[in-house]
């Protein structure tokens, strides 16, 4: 238990130097969409913050699939409709696996993943033009430990906003 | 002798590198004499315990001699077929390189090879000479002399190991040889990651890319000089070849969707990889031949096709497919016919590499939630795992085919992905040193 209790620990401290990282380049609208998001609940309508917040930006896979379970079909559906109120909007659909595969494999059950969710936009109403996709493999977890209840957060498609979003 | 003298000049002129190889004197005694009794399906190997005596040095060489005694030192111990034997048990002290050892002082130890040597420097160049002998039979079976530029210091430690490893085993060395690799930094959620490049003993590390590119599954040309490898950064993933020396680097093609998986054809003059449908839900293996830049599809089913690999010949090609519901290796031919699976075993297998001299085709294999690193004849059979646990992946061959590398991904938050190489026979597992993470390795083929 002690150990566990140090693990949260770590596991803590690693996140706020991730954060302060993050903050100090240029280029990472995702964090700081959820670190707004995070706490205050209210975000300018349109905003990245808005769609990572009120809408969730990513729907989640089961070991080795790219088949969209229900619960991501209504985060994309939702998704969709956000999309559809705010038609200034482009997006690219990131694809990523875990890390219990190999390299190359990793690279197209990703690519499956991305163009999985990036249909379901595009039946959904969304025009196909706004949405770009890429797959990471398994290069980018965004879950760090060594068990399932991290896999399956890695195993997962991110809409993430390339351009149109209202500033927050 | 003449002759490989001959090719030896040409190869280094063609490269620009100033190696220059003065005389040569190899006279092989008959190889049984040495023959290592290696039994590849799991004997044990019994080193061969060898006296490497320090190299004579004068005129400001003594540096250049420790580090070449080093570098053949560590070459053949690492090999797991020699046991270099440790200096202060040396009954006598080789003072002259002319001088005949006194071969029972050598038998005493149960030394049963003897290396002597000398370095001096000759008009700012190195010259290093050394010679190889049997001690049981009291012969000289090989000696070699070298003149470089001092920096190629540790290249000739290379060659003389390939010469000593060669006339005491039978087997082609694997020294003179490169590593390509994919450096990692940095936390595991933001890796940043290079490709570098480093001498088989992880000297002379150079990283390649600046790491602004996420750059995974580097593969050497047959000429050691250009790689291929996957890069992930602004638009489109896709394949590149790098120069190495010049540092330019040239896309594979603009296709439509993304280019993944790549490697050389044997001859260097093709490339072969993976591309996602258009649809984007499947992966097929294309060709390219890189001097028409034809494309030429060689799978066409729903399912992920990737991890191309040649044979040797470069008749048949082995590659990975989910066709049949979950990663399992097939092998076809160059033109895509006879598409058929050889891994049957309890798992799932991939990342397939054939073996330079053709004889196994070397894998990854997941099961129960663990990662071996296998190999198997390129009909299915003969499956022997020469490592396994939590992570490994991606084995390369040393291109004699006695050695495999691969990457072993330690867990945790702070863990990453580290080199190992491994015998054939699954003996003689040994961590490859890398200033950081590593991953991704792939062995060049023979530098000399």
């Amino acid at each position: 238990m002690l150990r566990k209790l140090s693990g949260v620990k770590i596991a803590i401290a690693l996140c706020c130097v991730l954060a302060l990282t993050a903050c100090s380049k240029k280029n990472t609208p995702n964090l700081e969409a959820t670190n707004a998001g995070l706490g205050s609940g209210v975000s300018a309508p349109g905003s990245e913050a808005d769609f990572a917040t009120n809408v969730g930006d990513r729907v989640y896979f089961v070991v080795d699939q790219a088949d969209l379970t229900t619960e991501a079909q209504e985060t994309l559906r939702k998704q969709a409709s956000w999309l559809q109120q705010y038609p200034g909007v482009s997006i690219q659909v990131e694809g990523h696996s875990d890390e219990r595969g190999t390299r190359e494999y990793n690279i197209a059950l990703s690519a499956r993943r991305a163009t999985a969710a990036r249909e379901f936009l595009i039946a959904q109403g969304v025009e196909a033009s706004r949405i770009s996709s890429i797959a990471y493999g398994k290069e980018r977890p965004a879950a760090l430990c060594d068990a399932e209840q991290c896999w399956s957060q890695n195993r997962r498609a991110v809409t993430v906003i390339t351009g149109g979003a209202r500033t927050s | 002798m003449e002759i490989s003298m001959f090719k030896f000049a040409r190869l280094r002129s063609a490269r620009n590198l100033i190696l220059v190889l003065s005389f040569v004197l190899v006279a092989l005694v008959p190889r049984t004499s040495f023959a290592l009794d290696v039994d590849v399906s799991g004997g044990r190997i019994n080193p061969l315990p060898i006296a490497i005596t320090p190299f004579l040095t004068g005129g400001g060489a003594e540096e250049a001699g420790v580090t070449l005694g080093e570098v053949i030192s560590n070459n053949l111990a690492r090999s797991g077929y020699f046991e270099p034997l440790p200096q202060n048990s040396f009954i006598e002290q080789i003072t002259d390189f002319n001088q005949e050892p006194r071969f029972a002082d050598w038998r005493q130890i149960q030394a049963k090879a003897l290396v002597t040597g000398q370095v001096y420097v000759e008009g700012g160049k190195i010259r290093v000479e050394f010679k190889l002998f049997d001690v049981n039979s009291q012969q000289q079976i090989a000696a070699q002399q070298f003149s470089t530029s001092p920096k190629n210091l540790r290249r000739i430690g290379h060659l003389a190991s390939d010469v000593i490893y060669k006339a005491l085993t039978g087997i082609d060395g694997y020294f003179d040889t490169r590593i390509v690799y994919v450096d990692e930094s940095g936390p595991k959620d933001q890796r940043v990651k290079k490709l570098a490049v480093m001498d088989q003993d992880g000297f002379n590390v150079r990283t390649l890319t600046d790491g602004e590119e996420l750059v995974i599954t580097p593969r050497f040309s047959p000429n050691s000089q250009e790689i291929t490898y996957m890069s992930i950064g602004q638009g489109t993933p896709r394949v590149y070849l790098f120069n190495i020396e010049t540092r330019q680097r040239e896309i594979v093609g603009e296709f439509p969707n993304m280019s993944f998986a790549p490697r050389y054809s044997p001859d260097g003059q093709r490339v072969i990889m993976s591309l996602l449908t258009t649809d984007g839900r499947n992966s097929n293996i294309y060709e390219m031949d890189l001097r028409s830049r034809q494309l030429r599809q060689l799978t066409n089913t729903p399912a992920i096709n990737t991890g191309p690999s040649y044979s040797p010949d470069g008749s048949q090609i082995t590659f990975e497919s989910d066709r049949g519901g979950t990663q399992q290796i097939y092998v076809m031919g160059v033109d895509g016919s006879g598409q058929n699976r050889i891994s049957f075993g309890n798992g799932r297998y991939s990342t397939p590499v054939w073996s330079p001299d053709g004889k196994y085709i070397a894998f990854t294999k997941q099961a129960e939630g663990r990662f071996a690193i296998g190999v198997m004849a390129p009909d299915g059979s003969g499956e022997r795992i020469l490592t396994e646990g939590y992570h490994n992946e991606g084995p390369t061959w040393a291109p004699n085919g006695r050695v495999i590398m691969f990457f072993r991904d330690i867990p945790g938050e702070n863990g990453g992905p580290q080199l190992y190489s491994v015998d054939i026979t699954g003996y003689n597992e040994q961590q490859v040193q890398t200033p950081g993470f590593g991953s991704d390795p792939a062995w060049s083929p023979r530098l000399n």
